[in-house]
């Protein structure tokens, strides 16, 4: 039973840099300001790897990737 | 004039090369994170790709530093022991500069180590310690200065320029860029940014371009390390 | 709810329960007495609070298996199950901390304003029956700054049951900066750590870990008062009024243009209609009323036969919020009045998260604009593609209700929208406005 895991943005530490979108463009997109919209909480497998890259990447450290419960 | 000295162990010569490379290494290093650390947005390159190139490069330097410390310990002419790499001043050969290197290394260190466990550590404790890396810069290039064998050619003296221009503009550059506010901040930014040439520039006519600097340089200690 | 609740023992002072004619349960001293009721009015009226029975053991039935059998839900706007909260602060290990919310940042709202001037002691009960519940030994009362007699009387309140030895645990009133966001529950905790009261977001919560680190419950002053009423009376008293899903009775802030605007204690389940008329009943034709408060729904006419529950509302987009129920008479510019919310709203941003800080503001000036007459299509598709931006997007849930208000005003007048697009501001949009709203000035503090 594969687990799922979902991106969460802390918005009080995120500055719109931008680097999660560049990355995870599939699931992450930037609004007018350069803030991440999350168009899908849910991240499949086979991009599992880009949104961990995606999660490393973020220079204020606010994407994460929960573990949840299904 | 001291001219490029062609004799001599090549462990010196890698322990000059490799010291050079990193601290140009480090410059750019630097020039890139006070570069991409604002709200300015790149054109034709990703955020993301800047960020990698920022690590790939701090982690050149860091190659380049082994090989520089390893050559000068291992190097006969001067005798230094292992612990000079990571105890500043308490080496036998120009202790107080030599110690300026050990204590940027020090600090490299530190950074490295928080950044590769960054995600444990959380955003506020890594980014302090990572704000070291603004002292580490500056201390290497004193102790290149100061320690080094080949401050006075002219060649090295257009690197040190080199270096310093391309931090001070990326300092100056962020500066511009910015947004209102933190004044404070900013200004004490500016003024450390422009300061480092000027002391350097100023110790380095009163210092090593002055004849006889190598002798007193041998025995200058700092009361703290101490030589014998 | 399957199984049968024993009742509950017998306070000692043999009083009947309140909740005579009308719906009145809160308010019934208030309206027996027509005084606020000191300490020797609620002791004699209630008896003390039953942390324990009059030999001092334990309550037969724990209050939390009380509260969950009555079905009572929080009063403060997001009506969240007082019992599932309640067992998760209990469940934890460490000392909780109880917190009762009497903010009410609401501008719309007098609800729990009213029921502290008028009933303190019933909040008071509520809050030391919560923390005996979930184990806490501190119960904090965050009041706002602004309302120094408010603040003087609940000094007041708690002086009398100190000097009567009334309460095993420690109470303590605080006067926290006023702002719309500083009642939210993380911000009260932040402040209460002494940061600014600015919402911190999570995880981890307030309930795992809030004042110095300890689990702690936040709850809304009324929501407090029905427990204390609870743990006296039993749930099943409680569940005599209201609908099976949503039991009890609820405060009611009824405000605009109706005859005696004011505060009124009604079921769950009593349709907004009646609600108008207990208020005196509409001065003049009604096009629609505002329900939730600024950051609520609106609702045109039509539907004011609805119930106020949250299972009526939902179909409509609607909720009953925090109790409030603003009535705009029909030759009111409903565009103009949202436009003069948002900008309060927007003013009012913690401006932590960027969403908020830069997507609110842009939605209020676009509302403003389309208000004013100003605008066209493009503005107007643009207005919704940002309003529908702001939900689910910042540390709090500010932004979400802005975008709830915005959406719901183009929605329910979308007919106003489109005259406005084709031909300019309506008359109506020169007069002065309905809805008294706060200058739109940002907080001066946040601590």
């Amino acid at each position: 039973m594969t687990r799922i895991r979902n991106l969460r943005v802390d918005r009080l530490a995120c500055t719109g840099r931008g680097l999660c979108a560049e990355l995870l463009p599939e699931l992450i997109g930037l609004d007018e300001w350069g803030y991440p919209v999350l168009k899908d909480r849910t991240v499949p497998a086979h991009l599992r790897a880009h949104a961990r890259r995606a999660v490393t990447a973020c220079p204020r450290l606010a994407l994460h990737l929960d573990r949840v419960r299904p | 004039m001291t001219t490029l000295a062609l004799t001599g162990s090549p462990l010196w010569y890698a322990s000059r090369a490799g010291g050079t490379l990193a601290l140009v290494l480090l410059t750019a290093t630097v020039v890139l994170g006070i570069a991409s650390g604002g709200r300015a947005a790149p054109r034709r390159i990703g955020r993301f790709e800047i960020g990698l190139l920022h690590r790939d490069l701090s982690l050149l330097t860091l190659v380049f530093l082994v090989v520089h410390v390893v050559t000068a310990v291992l190097d006969p002419y001067v005798h230094l022991g292992w612990a000079v790499s990571v105890v500043p001043f308490g080496a036998s050969y120009r202790p107080l500069w030599l110690g300026l290197g050990t204590a940027a290394l020090d600090l490299l260190l530190a950074v490295l180590l928080t950044s590769a466990l960054r995600l444990r550590l959380g955003v506020r404790r890594w980014k302090a310690v990572h704000w070291l890396a603004y002292a580490a810069w500056p201390l290497a290039l004193f102790h290149g200065a100061g320690a080094g064998t080949d401050t006075r050619l002219p060649l090295q003296l257009w690197l040190y320029a080199g270096c310093l221009a391309a931090v001070v503009a990326a300092v100056w550059w962020r500066l511009a860029k910015a947004g209102p506010g933190r004044v404070a901040g900013r200004l004490l930014a500016a003024t450390a940014a422009t300061s480092v040439p000027v002391v350097l520039g100023a110790f380095l006519v009163a210092g090593p371009l002055q004849p006889g600097w190598a002798q007193s340089a041998a025995a200058a200690t700092l009361s703290l390390g101490g030589a014998r | 709810m399957n199984r049968p609740v024993p009742p509950l023992r017998p306070d000692g002072h043999g009083a009947p329960p309140p909740g005579g004619p009308g719906d009145v349960r809160l308010l019934a001293d208030w309206y027996a007495t027509g005084r606020p009721a000191t300490l020797a009015d609620h002791l004699e009226r209630h008896g003390p609070p039953p942390v324990t029975a009059a030999d001092g053991s334990p309550p037969s039935v724990p209050l939390v298996e009380a509260v969950e059998a009555a079905g009572l839900t929080g009063r403060g706007g997001a009506g969240f199950p007082t019992a599932r909260k309640l067992r998760a602060v209990a469940g934890r290990r460490r000392r909780a901390v109880v917190v009762v919310n009497a903010m009410e940042s609401e501008p719309a709202s007098r609800k729990d304003q009213f029921l502290l001037a008028v009933a303190p002691h019933l909040v008071l009960d509520g809050a030391v029956l919560a923390a005996s519940a979930v184990g806490a030994d501190t119960v904090h009362v965050c009041l706002p700054r602004d309302r120094p007699a408010q603040y003087r009387r609940m000094d007041a309140a708690l002086d009398e049951r100190r000097r009567a030895r009334l309460d095993r645990v420690r109470l303590l009133a605080h006067a926290l900066p006023h702002t719309y966001v500083s009642s939210e529950s993380t911000a009260l905790v932040h402040w209460l750590n002494g940061g600014p009261a600015r919402p911190q977001g999570g995880p981890p919560g307030n309930r795992e870990r809030g004042v110095d680190r300890r689990p702690t419950l936040v709850s809304n002053a009324e929501t407090l008062a029905h427990l204390a009423l609870i743990a006296r009376h039993g749930p099943g008293w409680f569940r005599r009024l209201g609908t099976g899903d949503e039991p009890g009775t609820l405060l009611v802030t009824v405000a605009g243009a109706v005859a005696d605007p004011g505060v009124l204690e009604a079921a769950s389940g009593t349709p907004l209609a009646t609600l108008l008329g207990r208020a005196g009943g509409p001065t003049e034709p009604l096009g629609a009323v505002l329900l939730g408060g600024f950051a609520g729904t609106w609702l045109r006419a039509e539907h004011l036969h609805t119930p106020l529950t949250r299972r009526d509302l939902a179909p409509l987009g609607a909720a009953p919020g925090a109790g409030v129920l603003v009535a705009l008479p029909r030759s009111a510019c409903a565009l103009t009045e949202t436009a003069r919310l948002l900008g309060y709203l927007a003013a009012q941003s913690a401006r932590q998260c960027g969403p908020c800080r830069l997507g609110l503001p842009a939605v209020a000036e676009d509302f403003t604009v389309l208000a004013t007459g100003r605008a066209d299509q493009v503005l107007l598709s643009r207005l919704r593609h940002r309003t529908a931006l702001l939900p689910d997007r910042g540390a709090c849930r500010h932004p979400d209700g802005a975008a709830r208000l915005a959406a719901s005003a183009l929605d329910a007048f979308a007919e106003d929208v489109g005259h406005h697009l084709a031909h300019g501001p309506c008359p109506a949009a020169r007069r002065p406005p309905r809805i008294p709203v706060p200058p739109a000035t940002p907080p001066e503090t946040w601590r």
